[in-house]
C-alpha cells in the first residue's frame, strides 16, 4: 500500500469523522437492559448497548459514568443515538443529554416509568430506532484520511511472543499512521508497569515525562496495594502459562504497540485527544474497561492484539484483531484478522504492518471485522470505588 | 528490517531461540525443548537446554547470580530468584519481580 490513506466516512458536526454510521441505542441504567436487549434482537442493525452502570456509586464514579456514556454518544462512528433510561436513576436521560450537549446529531430519550413499562418502552424504542435508521441511510458520505483517524491500541491474552511479533507490528502501522497525520491511544496503565524507562524516553517533553512517570507509579502502588506480594506477577493465569514471568516483561512487550514516535499527551480515561501522533491514556489493563475509555474518547478503530486468543469486540467501533502466534490463528480463525505469528516463520515486521494498514483501510471503507461479524461486543467503565 | 531468521522453527537439530537485543541474557524458544536439546540463536550460535523448556518460554544464555537482573528487551523484567546457569530454563520458579 502506497501511503495514500482515502476513504468515504460520514462528517459529524463537529467536523470529526464517523467510519460508520451506526443507531446506538443506550442504556442509562442497569435496569433497562431488557427492553435494550429486545430492541437489539429485533432490529440487529442497531447498536444495542445495556450495561450494569447507572445507579449506586458515589459522585466521581457516576461522574465517569456520565462522562463516558456521553463520549461513547459523541463517537463519530454514532450517527444518532436513542437513551434509555428508567426515570429514578443518578444518571437520567435527562442529565445525560445535558452532558452530551448539542452534539448535532440526533438524539431522542425513552424512560420506563413514563411510558407504562417495559413492554410499551420497548414499542416506542422500536419505532424511534426505525425512523433514525431511515433517516441515518439518508446521510451523505464524506471523504476523510488517515489524518481524521484516532486509532485505541489494545492487547488481550499476551503471550511471551506477543512483544515480539503482533505487538511491534502493530507499532509500526502506528508509526505510519502517525507520519500520514493519524491519532493513536496507548492505554492500559497496568501494563506500563516495569517499562517506565523506555516510555519516559520517548516522552515530548518533560512535562508529559513526568505526567507518565505519576500516572504508572500510582497505577504500580493501587496493585501493589491490591495484590501485596503478588504485584510482580500481575498477570493472568493464561499469561504465565505462555511463559511470561513478571509484569514487567509483559508490560515491555506491550508498550510496543505504540510504535517508536514520540508521546505527545497524557489523558484521563475517556479523555478526548487533543493532540495528533500518538497520545497515552490512563486505564486500567482490563480489556472492556480499556477499550470503553478510548472509545468514549473518540477513537473510530481498535487494533487489538492477541496470544492466547480473545475474541472481543466493542460496540460500533470496529476490532482488528492480531495474532501473536500462527497456533492461536489457526484455532482461532473466526475471530482474528491479522496473523502476526508468520514473522517466527521468517516474515518481516514491516510486511505484517503493511497488511494491518491495508487492512485498516478496507474496514474503514466499510469492511466488517471477525469481532464486528461475531457481534462480540464488551463494554464496562471503569469505576474507583466499590458499589454503595 | 527485523526479520527474525530461517523459515522454520527448528530443525532435526536444533530449536530456534529469538534474543531481541543484544543486553539480554534470556531468549525466547519457538517450540518445545527437551533436557539435553539444543537451542540455536539466528547468530547461529548455540547452546544445551539443561532442562525441559516449553515452547515461549525463556532459556538462559548467560549465568545469572541470585539477585541479579534478567534482561529482555534490552530492559530488566526482573531478578534472578536462584543462581541461573547457562541453558536454564526461566520463568517464575527462579525468576521474581523488583522489589
Amino acid at each position: 500500500m502506497s501511503d495514500d490513506f482515502t476513504f468515504e466516512g460520514w462528517r459529524r458536526p463537529d467536523g470529526r469523522i464517523g467510519i460508520r454510521n451506526h443507531c446506538l441505542v443506550l442504556a442509562t441504567v442497569v435496569c433497562v437492559a431488557g427492553v435494550v436487549r429486545e430492541v437489539g434482537r429485533r432490529l440487529p442493525e442497531v447498536v444495542a448497548v445495556e450495561h450494569p452502570h447507572g445507579c449506586g456509586r458515589g459522585g466521581p464514579d457516576i461522574g465517569l459514568q456520565l462522562k463516558t456514556l456521553a463520549g461513547l454518544v459523541q463517537n463519530p462512528n454514532i450517527g444518532g443515538a436513542i437513551l434509555v433510561g428508567l426515570g429514578c436513576e443518578p444518571v437520567s436521560v435527562g442529565l445525560l443529554s445535558a452532558v452530551i450537549g448539542d452534539s448535532g446529531k440526533p438524539l431522542k430519550g425513552v424512560v420506563i416509568q413514563e411510558t407504562g413499562g417495559s413492554g410499551k418502552a420497548t414499542e416506542q424504542v422500536e419505532a424511534m430506532a426505525r425512523e433514525m435508521l431511515a433517516e441515518l441511510a439518508e446521510m451523505p458520505r464524506s471523504p476523510g484520511t488517515a489524518a481524521d483517524l484516532t486509532l485505541a491500541l489494545e492487547c488481550g491474552g499476551s503471550d511471551t511472543f506477543s512483544g515480539m511479533t503482533a505487538n511491534p507490528a502493530v507499532g509500526k502501522a502506528v508509526d505510519r499512521l502517525v507520519a500520514m497525520g493519524g491519532t493513536a491511544i496507548l492505554s492500559e496503565t497496568t501494563e506500563m508497569i516495569g517499562a517506565l524507562g523506555p516510555l519516559l524516553r520517548r516522552a515530548a517533553n518533560d512535562e508529559i515525562a513526568a505526567q507518565l512517570k505519576k500516572m504508572v507509579d500510582g497505577q504500580e502502588a493501587v496493585t501493589r496495594k491490591i495484590l501485596g506480594d503478588f504485584a510482580d506477577r500481575a498477570l493472568a493465569p493464561g499469561n504465565v502459562e505462555s511463559g511470561l514471568s513478571t509484569i514487567a516483561e509483559k508490560s515491555l512487550g506491550c508498550i510496543a504497540k505504540g510504535g517508536g514516535t514520540p508521546i505527545r499527551e497524557v489523558l484521563a480515561y475517556a479523555q478526548r485527544p487533543g493532540k495528533q501522533g500518538l497520545v497515552v491514556m490512563d486505564t486500567p489493563g482490563y480489556d472492556a474497561e480499556s477499550m470503553t475509555g478510548m472509545a468514549a474518547a473518540g477513537a473510530q478503530m481498535i487494533a487489538f492484539t492477541t496470544g492466547r486468543g480473545s475474541p472481543a469486540g466493542f460496540p460500533g467501533v470496529p476490532v482488528i484483531k492480531v495474532s501473536s502466534n500462527s497456533n492461536v490463528y489457526q484455532r482461532m480463525m473466526d475471530d482474528i484478522d491479522v496473523d502476526a505469528g508468520r514473522v517466527l516463520s521468517g516474515m518481516t515486521l514491516d510486511e505484517v504492518a503493511e497488511e494491518i494498514l491495508t487492512l485498516l483501510l478496507r474496514v474503514c471503507s466499510g469492511e466488517k471485522t471477525k469481532a464486528e461479524v461475531n457481534r462480540q461486543d464488551v463494554f464496562a467503565i471503569a469505576q474507583t470505588h466499590q458499589a454503595l | 528490517m527485523t526479520r527474525f531468521g530461517g523459515r522454520h522453527y527448528s530443525d532435526a537439530m536444533s530449536v530456534r531461540a529469538i534474543r531481541i537485543d543484544a543486553a539480554d541474557n534470556v531468549a525466547v524458544v519457538v517450540a518445545d525443548v527437551e533436557t539435553g536439546g539444543r537451542v540455536r540463536l539466528d547468530d547461529g550460535s548455540e547452546l544445551t537446554a539443561a532442562q525441559p523448556v516449553p515452547r515461549g518460554n525463556k532459556v538462559a544464555l548467560a549465568a545469572i547470580a541470585a539477585g541479579g537482573p534478567v534482561i529482555r528487551y534490552g530492559e530488566e523484567i526482573g531478578a534472578a530468584t536462584t543462581d541461573i546457569a547457562v541453558g536454564d530454563h526461566v520463568h517464575t520458579h527462579n525468576l521474581g519481580g523488583r522489589k
